[in-house]
């Protein structure tokens, strides 16, 4: 009899792969890609670090984590819903530009299921991702632990992060 | 389509070894699924299990981690602490459906 044919699943290898993520960017859209990939990293196996830097900070501030925004200034990659025209810069900075682009892309977002970012970061806590804020920024923000999620776990110098991360793959987003 | 045999059931499998005929699975075979990647089935298991089987009835793909939370009503870390590692292909696996395909 031969051996049946069932999924490796790699338990026995446990192959030690890890991935960090660093997260700079504050726009809604750029937010989601280091959680997307987070999601998946952890969903496979592999232990997951997110740093938070820059404007990637406002994803872990409480007070700014609900309120992430997204413009079209800047951005030539945006179409219109109809039509796949790009929406002309000259109209991007208008007032109500930002609000419209924003609501489009959440709505856009949540028709895939996709949560919003802080519930993301709930699930990928949960799903064992560890979570860091660049004491640099917190500096300039004057930030401290208090006004990031209570599952940060802890702001951390740029040598402290590159001691966590070694043997990582690395990301910047 | 391979056929392969789990403890004395045949099934139809893909490549990788999930099950291709979401009929051909019974509750015998889901324990030794388990067993053949190393699992062992509690009652809390099951709840996931059965979701996973009527979720997939309903809507015809397979549930991800985010829906096996909002819609089933498991935590995401109890996911994880019932299907170590990997667990959207492993319970995918034991419930005989198949990967599920969405990214979050």
């Amino acid at each position: 009899m031969s051996t049946p044919i069932v999924p490796n699943f790699d338990d026995e290898a446990s192959s030690g792969r890890k991935l960090a993520i660093i997260c700079s960017k504050g726009n809604l859209d750029m937010a989601y890609p280091g959680l997307i990939l987070a999601n998946a990293a952890l969903g496979e196996g592999v232990e997951t670090h997110l740093f938070f830097t820059f404007w990637g900070f406002d994803m872990i501030a409480k007070k700014r984590m609900n309120d992430l925004k997204f413009s079209p200034t800047g951005n030539t990659a945006m179409h219109m819903p109809v039509g796949d025209i790009r929406v002309p810069q000259a109209l991007a900075p208008m007032p109500g530009m930002q609000a419209v682009a924003t609501k489009m892309l959440k709505k856009q977002i949540a028709d895939l299921g996709v949560p919003e970012v802080p519930d993301f970061l709930d699930q990928i806590v949960g799903a064992g991702g560890h979570l860091w804020g660049c004491r640099m920024s917190a500096d300039m923000n004057k930030f401290t632990e208090a006004d990031l999620r209570d599952d940060v776990e802890g702001i951390i110098s740029a040598s402290d992060f590159i001691e966590i991360t070694d043997g990582a793959q690395l990301l910047f987003i | 389509m391979p056929v392969t045999t789990i403890a004395g059931h045949e099934v139809h499998v893909d490549a990788e070894g999930f099950l291709t005929d979401p009929a051909e699975w019974n509750h015998d075979l889901a324990a030794e699924l388990a067993a053949a990647i190393g699992i062992e089935l509690t009652a809390e298991h099951w709840k996931v299990l059965e979701f996973l089987r009527k979720d997939f009835a309903t809507q015809g793909e397979t549930a991800t981690t985010r829906r096996v939370q909002t819609v089933g009503g498991f935590a995401t870390k109890d996911q994880f602490a019932l299907f170590p590692k990997k667990p959207a292909k492993k319970m995918a696996y034991i419930a005989g459906l198949p990967k599920p395909r969405g990214c979050v």
